[in-house]
C-alpha cells in the first residue's frame, strides 16, 4: 500500500502549500508515490483521513482550529509543521503582543462574530509534533528533501546552521560588514538561499533560529549599529514571534524602560 | 638586483589592454577585480575599463567601504571578500551521481568539472600564499582532488604586488607579503605611469614577449621598492610570532576563549572568507522515486554543529570550543600538517566578522604571558 498523505491548512496564507504545487514534475512523481488523500488546495478533500504523514500550514488561533489541529494528530502517524506560522506562530502571532479585543472592537463593526483564541501559537503547543519545517514560506527543496527520506525510511537531516554560510556560499559579501545593515543572517536558520542579503537587505530571520542562535549577541551589535530597542524587537518578533530564542531577545526591548 | 634569466620590462598604463589582449588570444578568460554590491569581487572583465580605476578600500574590524576618487590607479587596495578559494574549491559542487540500472545494479559517475583556462589579474601576495596551501592540501596527497585539480591546472596568475595594505592586513607579521615572490606566471608593480611586468613562470614568458616592453629605468625601480617599503610601514597589526603551536596548546582552558565566545556569532563568516580553511561536507540529494542520487560537496565550517557531529554526539557544541577550534588548529595544528601556520595575513576574518573579532588581538592575549 502506499504512504497516505495530507496537507492541512489553518491559519495561513497557503503559500506553504504552493511549495508542493511549484514541484514541477517531482509532483507528478510524488502523487504516483503516494494517496494523496486530503489536499484541499491540489483537489482531494478528505479532512478526517487516516493517513501515514499529515503536512499542516498555519498556526492554532480558534477554537474551531484547536479541535481540528486534535483530530489531524489523532489520525496521522507522523505530523510535520511546516512554515513560519506552524512552527512559531507567525504573522498573525504578532496580536499577541498587543491587546487583540481592543483590536476588534476598533475594526469590525459587529465584533461578537469572531470567535478566536486568546493567543496564536504554533501547532506544537497543542499536540505532539514529529518534525518541523522552517521558513516564510518553505520551498520545494525542503519538502522533497523531507519527503524523500521519510519514504525511504530515514531521518531527514535537519538544517539548522546559519544564514551567513549560505550567504557566503552563493559569493555575497556580507551586508553588515560592507553596508551596516542590521541582518538577521548570523541568528537565522539556512535554507531560503539567502535570498535577502543577494539583493542587498538585511535577512529578516524568517526561517526562524538557527542551531544555538547567539541573539543576544546581535541584538547587542544592533543597537551599536543605531537600531532603537523598538526595531530590534520587531526584527526578531516580525515572523517567528513564538520562537523561544527570539522571543525573548525580542520581548526583552518592547518591555526595557526607554 | 635585476636577475638577467627573469624576463621584465615596463609596460605603459595605456597599453595595460594589450595584457588582456594577450591572454585572450592564448585562450584564457580574463577575471578580476569589479566592485559590486559595496565589494571587490572577482568577474569577467571585458577589458581594462572594468577594472576598479580610483578606488580605494577601507577596511577595519567589521567594516569594509568601497571609496572612489580621482585617482588613475587600478589596483590601489588591499583585497576583496574572497581570495581564490572560491575559483578552485568550489563552494558548492556535485562530486558523483549514482543510478540504478534495469538489472539492479548502482552504477557511479564521476563528475569532472567544466573547466576552462582563466587568468585571474590582481591576485596578492597573501593569495598566493594561501593558494600554495590549498594545493598542498587539496592536490599534494595520496588522492589529489579531482575537481581542484582541474581547475587548478587551467589557472594563469597575474600577481600585482600590494601598496596599500587594509588596517586589517598583517601580512609582513606572517611572512606572506606584501610583495609576491613565487607562484605566479605574471607579477607587476603599479607605478603611476604603468607597470613594472616580471614573468614567473614559462607561460608567463610566452605573455610576456607578446607585449611591447620597454626597459625599466632605474627611477622605476626604486618607486616600485619604495611603495614596498611603505606597504610595510603601513601595517600596524601583527601575530605575536610565526609558529604560535605551542603556546597555543598550552593555553587551552584560557579564560579568554570564554570571553571571545561572549562576543562571537559563531556564524563561520570567518572561516568563509579565509583563504586557507577548506573544510567541507558531502551530502545526498536522491530523486523522490530513489532511482538516482547527487552527491555534492559544500563548504562546511568548524562553527557548525554539524562539523563535530560523531555519532549521537556533538564534540564541540559551545562557542568556546568552536572558536578555540578553529584558531588551534589554523595556528597550531597546521604546522604539523602543513609546515607552517594556516593564516597568511590578509586579513579577511577581521574585517568581515560581522562583530568585528580581530585574530591578532584574540591571540595576543591568549598566547601572552601571565602578568
Amino acid at each position: 500500500m502506499k504512504p497516505r498523505v495530507a496537507v492541512h491548512k489553518f491559519s495561513s496564507c497557503d503559500g506553504c502549500q504552493l511549495a508542493f504545487l511549484n514541484l514541477g514534475e517531482d509532483l507528478l512523481t510524488l502523487f504516483e508515490l503516494v494517496d494523496v488523500r486530503h489536499f484541499a488546495e491540489a483537489g482531494p478533500v478528505d479532512p478526517s483521513a487516516e493517513v501515514d504523514i499529515s503536512f499542516v500550514e498555519g498556526s492554532i488561533s480558534t477554537p474551531d482550529e484547536l479541535e481540528r489541529i486534535r483530530q489531524v494528530r489523532n489520525s496521522s502517524k507522523y505530523l510535520v509543521t511546516i512554515g513560519a506560522c506552524a512552527v512559531a506562530g507567525g504573522l498573525q502571532a504578532l496580536r499577541n503582543l498587543a491587546d487583540s479585543g481592543e483590536w476588534m472592537a476598533a475594526v469590525y463593526a459587529s465584533p461578537e462574530y469572531i470567535d478566536t483564541l486568546g493567543s496564536v501559537e504554533p501547532v506544537s503547543e497543542y499536540v505532539k509534533v514529529d518534525m518541523e519545517l522552517w521558513g516564510c514560506p518553505v520551498n520545494s527543496r525542503q519538502l522533497l528533501a523531507a519527503i524523500g527520506s521519510l519514504l525511504a525510511g530515514v531521518v531527514p537531516r535537519e538544517e539548522h546552521d546559519s544564514v551567513c554560510l549560505e550567504c557566503k556560499r552563493q559569493g555575497q559579501a556580507c551586508v553588515m560588514v560592507a553596508h551596516s545593515l542590521p541582518c538577521m543572517g548570523p541568528v537565522t536558520r539556512s535554507g531560503c538561499g539567502a535570498l535577502c542579503p543577494g539583493v542587498n537587505r538585511g535577512c529578516y530571520g524568517c526561517y526562524g533560529p538557527c542551531e544555538k542562535p547567539p541573539t543576544e549577541v546581535l541584538a547587542h551589535w544592533f543597537t551599536g549599529l543605531g537600531q532603537s530597542d523598538e526595531q530590534i524587537a520587531q526584527r526578531f518578533l516580525a515572523f517567528t514571534p513564538e520562537a523561544p530564542a527570539f522571543y525573548s531577545t525580542g520581548r526583552s526591548r518592547l518591555t526595557s524602560d526607554d | 638586483m635585476p636577475n638577467d634569466n627573469i624576463a621584465s620590462g615596463f609596460l605603459p598604463g595605456q597599453d595595460l589592454a594589450l595584457l588582456l589582449t594577450a591572454l585572450a588570444g592564448q585562450g584564457y578568460r580574463c577575471i578580476g577585480p569589479t566592485v559590486r554590491d559595496g565589494a571587490l569581487v572577482y568577474d569577467s572583465l571585458d577589458g581594462v575599463e572594468d577594472l576598479p580605476s580610483g578606488v580605494h578600500i577601507q577596511q577595519s574590524p567589521g567594516s569594509y567601504r568601497v571609496e572612489f576618487n580621482q585617482g588613475k590607479r587600478l589596483f590601489d587596495w588591499a583585497n576583496g571578500p574572497q581570495a581564490l578559494k572560491p575559483l578552485l574549491f568550489a563552494p558548492r559542487e556535485l562530486l558523483w551521481q549514482v543510478e540504478r540500472s534495469a538489472d539492479g545494479q548502482l552504477r557511479f559517475t564521476q563528475q569532472t568539472p567544466e573547466s576552462a583556462p582563466t587568468a585571474v589579474i590582481g591576485v596578492r601576495a597573501c593569495d598566493l600564499a594561501a593558494l600554495e596551501l590549498q594545493d598542498r592540501h587539496f592536490l599534494e596527497t595520496e588522492i589529489p582532488d579531482n575537481c581542484y585539480g582541474v581547475r587548478r591546472h587551467q589557472l594563469f596568475l597575474v600577481a600585482v604586488n600590494c601598496t596599500r595594505p587594509a588596517e586589517t592586513c598583517f601580512c609582513v607579521s606572517t611572512g606572506d607579503g606584501p610583495s609576491a615572490r613565487h607562484g605566479y606566471d605574471l607579477v607587476l608593480d603599479e607605478l603611476d605611469d604603468g607597470f613594472i611586468v616580471q614573468s614567473g613562470s614559462a607561460r608567463g614568458n610566452e605573455i610576456l614577449a607578446q607585449l611591447e616592453l620597454q626597459p625599466v629605468s632605474a627611477q622605476q625601480r626604486n618607486a616600485a621598492a619604495d611603495a614596498t617599503a611603505q606597504a610595510v610601514d603601513m601595517q600596524s597589526r601583527q601575530l605575536p610570532g610565526r609558529n604560535l603551536r605551542d603556546q597555543l596548546f598550552a593555553n587551552l582552558d584560557h579564560p579568554h576563549w570564554e570571553e571571545v565566545a561572549t562576543r562571537c556569532l559563531s556564524c563561520g563568516n570567518c572561516t568563509s572568507v579565509c583563504p586557507t580553511c577548506f573544510c567541507y561536507r558531502e551530502l545526498e540529494q536522491p530523486a523522490l522515486d530513489r532511482e538516482s542520487s547527487r552527491h555534492y560537496r559544500e563548504w562546511d565550517s568548524c562553527f557548525t554543529q554539524g562539523h563535530s557531529y560523531i555519532h549521537g554526539f556533538v564534540v564541540r557544541p559551545d562557542t568556546r570550543l568552536r572558536y578555540r577550534q578553529w584558531l588551534t588548529h589554523k595556528l597550531g595544528g597546521w604546522h604539523d600538517q602543513y609546515g607552517r601556520s594556516g593564516c597568511v595575513g590578509c586579513g579577511r576574518c577581521i574585517a568581515w566578522c560581522p562583530v568585528g573579532i580581530d585574530i591578532t588581538k584574540e591571540v595576543s592575549a591568549i598566547t601572552a604571558p601571565p602578568e
